[in-house]
């Protein structure tokens, strides 16, 4: 039993905002969706089905809000399915919607993720405590500062990592379009001069909310051979663990480095790092870029940062990392995943405009949710695999 | 297509949830049911997928602290949809298919009791202009039965016969909520709940949870004598918008069940029909006609868990392949206000209509 190839042949996304007051939920879905099936050469009659993915339904203030959105999806008439792995959702959408073409399902699939974050308050949402759970109610970066501050103490990392890499995305960011944030003249100074949010994380260190979506349009073999530049899926793969076990390690996690050695075997790379050409890498902290650096076995344990200061992640370096501007630019929560799988995708085209990296022919699109516990990833090629 | 069976399936159907909010805790033992029914244990397990919904537990990633109940240091592949586990078992299937793995354990989950459902599955609908009007479940329902009723496509006493033959086979099922069966004349005699329906007509608030185990070609043979090999699934959706279909009859069923490959030759068909007039219209577009068998366990109007009713549905169905009660079964799982989205999984005792 072996997988039909399956290919990705078109790839659109919205401009990112903290408010897109323009569009309904359905309208800015619809904007990555036209883009994607304009870019593809097709129309919504010719998708077979439509896979949706987004983070916590109280993000937007609607359950299940894909019933609402069948219409506009183009989903009345089609199997619609519905993903929600957390953070990662936006490449677990993607996965599921390649496993349909790839299980010799369907040919054509639509897949889109989004979040309107405006709509509703995500720091609410994600602030509901249940009964004998701890309750985290400082948002994301309360959860995630201590496992930064852990990471620095374990690498002896120097101080100023975590801003190399935020002026390193946000001065990406500039060379995208429909990134969210276009900060001219970010500088490592500029990042380490910004308030202190949640100690060791400055404020130029976090993401913004934003508004946005993401879709793609994936094809089996014989379809995609038809078209000039696909990008073609090697391998793809899915870890989870839990929230809280006392053996876990929450800067180094298990389901990351299992994720990726089954990814690195899947597709047959060894070295990734020289066998990589660029990577989009969910970092939604600045100083997550070291820490999945070593979690996805670009370098040694306590060494990404070194990675990261010599400039090999910058555009132009050895492993340029998030050259859209990343999660760090724009981070519309259920799209933000897709939107990492999808730059990885536009690399290997040869159509990431201004922020594309010459000559990428292997390229990692990475994704994380939960409190660092869900994790999708694929490596999608600009040839088709051998496997 | 691999061929791939249902071959193990364990369940919980109950009025409220008592003494525990956690849904960890009510899956631990289903999960044990499934591993004492396959003799597997976690690490056979190639694939975990769940469906459940945020809304209905009140607060955001209710799948997370879930995936406790599997214990999953190390790491497992693992994925969730925001949706009855029907669909997780499809997106279960889909993955088998693509090779990568030959088993998979699929679970939902649902706590009702925890609101008042019926208002918390109004924020189903349209937010900008549906929403704020608070239409409820029922009301919906309701209406839906009413358009039937004005258009001559049944009668309340059809609606009667249902629930009676739903709540008499529920008698013998140990998970029902509801039960007992009565009379047509006795049960036309009660009041209206939401006119034209009264509250037999309407499937019960319940808690539960279920799980299914699928696997491939001989893994399922090891486990199974019967194996319920999946010969055909299908989904299909229609659009939200009740002004905009016809709510007598349901195009995603009659899709879904042509794409799963027909339904000539079922047996049995496990309906997921949480109003009484919902199976006449699902029977109809699924084309169960004859001595067809329709929801031996009681179906949705005996129990319905929120986000596992339609797993439950595939399921019963397995069970009559297993048992050598019947040789080619029906499980539907339905999704969204008025029937929007349908699933139809259709099972047979032998493998894609090699010899029996």
């Amino acid at each position: 039993m072996s997988k039909i190839p399956a290919a990705v042949i078109g790839i659109g996304q919205t401009h990112h905002r903290a408010k897109r007051e323009d569009v309904s939920m359905a309208g800015l879905c619809r904007e990555a969706m036209d883009r994607a099936l304009e870019d593809a050469g097709l129309t919504l009659d010719e998708v077979d089905a439509i896979v949706i993915g987004k983070a916590p339904d109280l993000f937007e203030g609607v359950m299940m809000p894909e019933l609402y959105l069948a219409e506009a999806l183009g989903a009345a008439g089609k199997p619609l399915l519905r993903v929600h792995t957390a953070g990662s959702v936006g490449g677990s959408t993607a996965i599921v919607a390649s496993s349909l073409v790839q299980a010799g399902v369907h040919k054509k699939v639509l897949t889109v993720a989004f979040e309107k974050q405006s709509e509703s308050n995500a720091m609410w949402a994600l602030s509901v405590p249940i009964p004998f759970v701890m309750p985290v109610h400082a948002g994301a970066g309360g959860y995630f500062a201590p496992h930064v501050r852990s990471y620095i103490r374990r690498a002896n990392a120097p101080s100023h990592i975590g801003a190399i890499v935020a002026a390193k995305d946000r001065n990406n960011a500039l060379k995208n379009p429909y990134a969210h944030l276009h900060n001219e003249g970010t500088t490592v100074e500029s990042v380490l001069a910004s308030q202190m949010l949640w100690d060791p994380i400055h404020y130029d260190e976090t993401c913004p909310s934003s508004d946005g979506a993401c879709a793609m349009v994936i094809a089996a073999e014989d379809v995609a051979k038809t078209y000039d530049a696909p990008a073609w899926i090697h391998g793809t793969v899915m870890r989870s663990e839990p929230t809280s076990a006392a053996e876990r390690d929450q800067v180094n996690p298990q389901a990351g480095r299992d994720a990726a050695a089954a990814l690195w075997k899947a597709t047959g790379i060894t070295d990734p790092a020289r066998e990589i050409d660029c990577a989009e890498i969910y970092v939604p902290f600045a100083w997550f870029e070291p820490m999945w650096l070593e979690n996805l076995g670009f370098a040694e344990e306590g060494s990404g940062w070194k990675l990261t200061e010599a400039g090999e992640t910058a555009i132009g370096g050895s492993l340029p990392v998030n050259m859209s501007g990343g999660v760090l630019s724009s981070n519309p929560i259920g799209a933000s995943g897709m939107l990492r799988f999808a730059e990885a995708a536009l690399q290997v085209r040869g159509r990431a405009g201004e922020h594309q990296v010459d000559g990428a022919r292997r390229a990692l699109g990475h994704a994380y949710g939960g409190g660092s516990q869900f994790f999708s990833m694929w490596v999608v090629g600009s040839e088709q695999p051998s496997n | 297509m691999r061929d791939v069976a249902v071959v193990g399936f364990a369940q919980r159907q109950m009025k409220d949830f008592d003494g525990s909010p956690s849904m960890a805790e009510l899956l631990v033992p289903i999960l044990a049911e499934c591993y004492d029914q396959t003799g597997w244990s976690k690490k056979d397990i190639g694939f975990w997928c769940s469906g459940s919904s945020d809304y209905l537990a009140g607060r955001s990633f209710s799948f997370v602290s879930a995936i406790d109940a599997i214990g999953v240091l190390p790491p497992v592949n693992e994925s969730h949809v925001e949706m009855d586990a029907a669909w997780a078992l499809y997106e279960a299937w889909i993955k088998i298919q693509t090779g990568e793995v030959d088993t998979a354990l699929v679970f939902g989950f649902g706590k009702a009791s925890a609101g008042v459902l019926r208002r918390t599955l109004s924020m189903q609908l349209d937010p900008y202009t549906m929403t704020p009007l608070w239409p409820d479940t029922v009301s919906l329902a309701a209406l839906q039965a009413r358009l039937g009723l004005d258009a001559g496509l049944w009668d309340e006493a059809a609606l009667a016969e249902v629930v009676n033959r739903s709540l008499t086979d529920a008698e013998k099922n140990e998970y029902a909520v509801r039960a007992g069966g009565s009379s047509v004349s006795e049960l036309l005699a009660r009041p209206m709940f939401a006119d034209p329906l009264r509250k037999h007509d309407c499937a019960p608030v319940t808690d539960g949870a279920a799980a299914i185990v699928l696997a491939a070609g001989d893994r399922a043979r090891d486990v199974r004598e019967r194996p319920a090999w999946i010969s055909g699934i299908a989904h299909s959706s229609d659009g939200l918008h009740l002004g905009t279909r016809d709510l007598t009859v349901s195009g995603s069923a009659e899709r879904a069940a042509a794409a799963a490959g027909g339904t000539a030759g079922v047996q049995v068909a496990e309906l997921h029909a949480p109003f009484s007039h919902q199976e006449l219209v699902l029977r109809s577009a699924l084309g169960l006609v004859g001595d067809v068998q329709v929801s031996p366990s009681g179906g949705a109007l005996a129990a319905n868990p929120m986000f596992s009713a339609g797993a439950v549905r595939i399921g019963e169905a397995a069970k009559r392949i297993w048992d050598g009660s019947a040789d080619k079964v029906l499980g539907h799982a339905t999704s969204g206000p008025a029937l929007q989205q349908n699933l139809v999984c259709v099972m047979e005792a032998a493998e894609n209509g090699r010899a029996k």
